[in-house]
């Protein structure tokens, strides 16, 4: 899996964070050394035995080179500092059309679930080179999605959504651990991303879906409970107004809310619509949603969301 | 007092008996019962510890999963809240504060023993919690997991809240003695540094430790009453305890350190005879980073998924902890130019200290640059780190400490050549024991796992072979230490010709410190010669 003291560098945004873990590793290398150095080089020279007691000079300090140390190193640091941005902010940077999964963690497995509803444990299958994204939650309590060859982890948190995007740039099996304590199996709680050629990602889903038949997608299953659960009595699945705002188009976009403030429709505010509908209006609408919170089980807001999400316009 | 024919007889002999220990309100007094309290707790937690290096030399279970998962938690918690945030301030800050500043108690003598109770009372429901089963949360008790766990939640919580308030009080105690018992002619500008680390601590003690105590009491209510604070099914918020948590747990990491940095600026001084480089740039410091530790608690929830905003800043600021922290580690350095040394186990220990202190405070970048840390966050790199600030950098200082005072504090000298070589099996077990984990942590390997790939064997194995090093350093540390209590060469008055005002006084000092107003050096290193 990985040689004795590196990792593969699987994912695209793998290589340059080792790049800055060097940086700093050589900042710290040579601050350490010149740090021992002069202190065995001390202890050396101004040892008891080749020194008297009664005769060291009386030095106060010197404030010029505390200074100059410091301006020194606050420079370095804030390199490092801005570095550890400009990668974190690809890092966290959704891609443009990405392959989008859900994750979900629970004590103590990995659940994966595609678009086409086909579902995995422990298990991702993403095809190589293109930008995914993982739309994770928790069923109970804190885990964390870790992907040490990719270099990138994300805990996952009950009632909420969190997300990681990557693009895999090497084939094979990559471990997956979960890096948040969940409790007895905690180590026990792995998954692995098997990276595939696009092609052969491509086949793998066909396959299952030309078997499957039967098998809904969920934003079919969603757009049925759009239905069933009534919200077509206030919206529609176009962009046409009824009581409430039509749906078509809005997530991804900015909604204005009654305040005048502009918010992003993004998973968590969708969830947000259905749980806590009062919490934020929509300009020019009456706060009359009712809370679906007890009413909708957590996949069926899932199922709900992936609908809503595949309105586009 | 009542004693007049006492007056001269040393702390401890002045009063016989068990109870007049109890009831003393002599601040040495309870700065022992402190001391012993607390190395107590110190054993009971390394023993957890070395539970868990057994379990992990190899690959393959050996106990049960929540066994091992409540050995790690009783470690950490035990080693954190009974241990290293007390024992500096409360054993040797009690025992030396009053003394190093020319007065004859605390400020408040009786808040000080009632402390000690609260202290015993907090730490006996930890304890109840671990006979009673033990506690399977880690010691940052994350909710949601600590709400549902099955194992003794409330009994702990309940024991790190009840002992907040010895801290406070502690603290609260010693701000008020340095401000207003110092003797005539002593300042804040020439008492010993270590008065200022203790200052600085008991600062971000009395600020920092309520918070700690509403987030467990709120842990505790929501854990009996079942009202919805920090679990998503009951509607809270887990998050939200993460940011209370780490709130204090942040400033706290300070608390430990800072009083281990007082006493390394006391013993590099004293064992190369020389002025420290920089007092104020030292004394200031502290405050800095007291400062500081209040503005960076976010770097432990880089990935928790709080904003990215939040992110950006507790980055940014983290990275300000590094000046002041340098700044020190340079003026210590410094000291030791044109000095003359002597390689006594107090200086070995203080070496030490800035040997792995530095390597702490350098691996700390790493983990506050925020790329790097979404893949070192919650594994064994993070483990590492904090081992080598908390036990390369705290505990070293107590070890200079504690060693350094011995004679003042028993009478007696520890043996010297079996110091130096306990000190030598814990520097070369603790760097193999830690070393090997940063390169686990840079590989992947998760913190708080039972069990591990075959892949991390080799440095996992390493690594526990390191720790019974550093076991068999610590037994022959206590051996030695109990035998010098009664066979040690009596100690005299100042065997390390300090200049600190607790060398002027004969060892073990006499029950009320000093017979006549002592007069003040104009600095408390007043070593070697001007010009
Ligand atoms: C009684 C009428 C009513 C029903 C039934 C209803 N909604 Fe709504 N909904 C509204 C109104 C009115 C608003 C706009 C005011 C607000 O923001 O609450 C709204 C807002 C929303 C929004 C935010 C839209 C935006 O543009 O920001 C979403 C998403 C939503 N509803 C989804 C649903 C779903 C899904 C259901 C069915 C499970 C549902 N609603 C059922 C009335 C309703
Ligand atoms: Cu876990
Ligand atoms: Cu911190």
């Amino acid at each position: 899996m990985f040689t004795f003291f590196e990792l593969p560098k699987a994912s695209t945004i793998a290589a340059s964070i080792d790049h800055l873990y060097d940086f700093v590793y050589w900042v710290s290398f040579v601050s350490f050394v010149g740090i021992v150095v002069a202190c065995l080089y001390f202890i050396f020279r101004y040892h008891r035995s080749r020194s008297d007691p009664n005769k060291t000079p009386y030095i106060e300090g010197h404030h010029l080179s505390e200074i100059i140390i410091s301006i020194i190193l606050f420079i370095v640091v804030m390199i490092i500092f801005a570095w550890g941005w400009i990668d974190y902010k690809k890092i966290i940077t959704t891609p443009l059309k990405p392959l989008e999964i859900n994750i979900t963690g629970k004590q103590w497995l990995w659940e994966t679930e595609y678009q086409n509803g086909r579902r995995l444990t422990n298990e991702l299958v993403v095809p190589l080179g293109q930008p995914v994204k993982l739309v994770m939650t928790s069923s109970d309590v804190l885990h964390s999605f870790f992907i040490p060859n990719f270099r990138l982890k994300q805990d996952v948190i009950p009632n909420q959504y969190t997300f990681l995007s990557f693009t895999a740039i090497k084939r094979g099996d990559h471990p997956v651990f979960c890096a948040e304590y969940c409790g007895t199996a905690h180590s026990k709680m792995l998954a692995t991303v098997k990276v595939m050629e696009p092609v052969d990602y491509q086949k793998w889903q066909q396959e299952w879906e030309f078997k499957q038949r039967g098998g809904t997608p969920l934003e079919e299953v969603g757009a049925s409970l759009f239905a069933s659960k009534g919200c077509i009595a206030c919206h529609t699945a176009t962009d046409q107004k009824l009581v409430g705002p039509g749906m078509q188009g809005i997530y991804d976009h900015d909604v204005e809310l009654v305040d005048g403030s502009k918010i992003k429709v993004d998973e968590n505010y969708l969830r947000e619509s259905l749980m806590e509908p009062q919490a934020k209006i929509v300009k020019g609408f009456a706060p009359v949603m009712p809370t679906f919170k007890g009413t909708l089980t957590d996949q069926e807001v899932g199922d709900l969301i992936s609908y809503i999400k595949s309105l586009e316009k | 007092m009542a004693h007049a024919e006492h007056a001269h007889a040393n702390y401890l002999e002045a009063k016989k008996g068990i109870w007049s220990w109890l009831v003393t309100l002599d601040h040495k007094r309870i700065g022992v019962m402190y001391l012993w309290t607390t190395l107590f707790f110190f054993v009971v937690g390394g023993l957890f510890s070395l539970g868990v290096r057994l379990e992990l030399l190899k690959p393959g279970p050996l106990f049960q999963p929540d066994t091992y998962n409540k050995m790690f938690t009783m470690h950490g918690a035990i080693m954190v809240f009974l241990f290293i945030i007390p024992i500096i301030p409360a054993a040797l800050g009690n025992f030396f504060l009053p003394i190093m500043i020319g007065a004859k108690d605390v400020a408040f003598p009786r808040l000080n023993l009632l402390s000690y109770y609260i202290f015993l009372v907090g730490s006996s429901l930890a304890v109840g919690a671990l006979i009673a089963g033990g506690v399977d949360t880690g010691w940052t008790f994350y909710t949601p997991y600590s709400i549902r766990s099955a194992s003794h939640v409330i009994l702990i919580t309940l024991g790190v809240f009840i002992n907040g308030f010895s801290g406070i009080l502690t603290g609260l105690n010693f701000m008020v003695t340095l401000h207003k018992l110092k003797a005539p002619g002593m300042t804040f500008f020439n008492m010993p540094l270590f008065l200022w680390s203790i200052y600085a601590t008991a600062i971000i003690q009395v600020l920092a430790t309520p918070v700690v105590g509403i987030t467990t009491f709120l842990l505790i209510l929501e854990r009996v009453l079942k009202i919805g604070i920090f679990d998503p099914a009951l509607g809270g918020d887990p998050i939200l305890f993460q940011h209370f948590f780490w709130f204090y747990s942040h400033p706290a990491v300070y608390i430990m350190i800072l009083p281990g940095m007082g006493i390394i600026s006391e013993v590099v001084t004293v064992f190369s005879r020389k002025h420290i480089f920089g007092y104020k740039a030292v004394a200031y410091s502290s405050l800095a980073i007291a400062f500081i530790s209040f503005l960076v608690w976010g770097h432990h929830m880089f990935v928790s998924g709080q904003s990215p905003l939040s992110n950006f800043l507790f980055s940014w600021l983290t990275m300000f902890v590094a000046v002041p922290t340098a700044i020190k580690v340079y003026n210590w350095t410094a000291t030791l130019y044109r000095g003359s040394i002597v390689l006594a186990t107090p200086m070995l220990y203080a070496l030490s200290f800035l040997f792995m202190f530095t390597i702490g405070g350098v691996t700390g970048l790493f983990l506050a640059a925020l790329s790097v840390d979404v893949h070192l966050h919650d594994t064994y790199f993070v483990v590492a780190h904090f081992h080598y600030t908390m036990m390369g950098g705290t505990v070293m200082g107590l070890l200079a400490g504690i060693h350094y005072w011995w004679p003042k504090m028993f009478g007696r000298m520890y043996p010297e050549l079996w110091g130096k070589i306990s000190c030598a099996f814990i520097f070369v077990g603790f760097n193999v024991t830690f070393l090997s984990q940063f390169i686990l942590g840079k590989l992947g390997m998760p913190r708080r796992y039972h069990d591990y790939f075959p892949e991390y064997a080799g440095w996992n194995m390493v690594s526990s072979i390191g720790s019974l090093f550093i076991g068999i350093g610590f037994l022959i540390m206590f051996i030695y230490l109990f035998w010098s209590l009664k066979r040690g060469a009596k100690a005299p008055a100042n065997p390390w010709d300090g200049k600190t005002l607790e060398w002027q006084i004969s060892s073990p000092p006499i029950e009320h410190n000093f017979t006549k107003v002592p007069a003040i050096p104009a600095s408390p290193y007043e070593y070697g010669v001007k010009g």
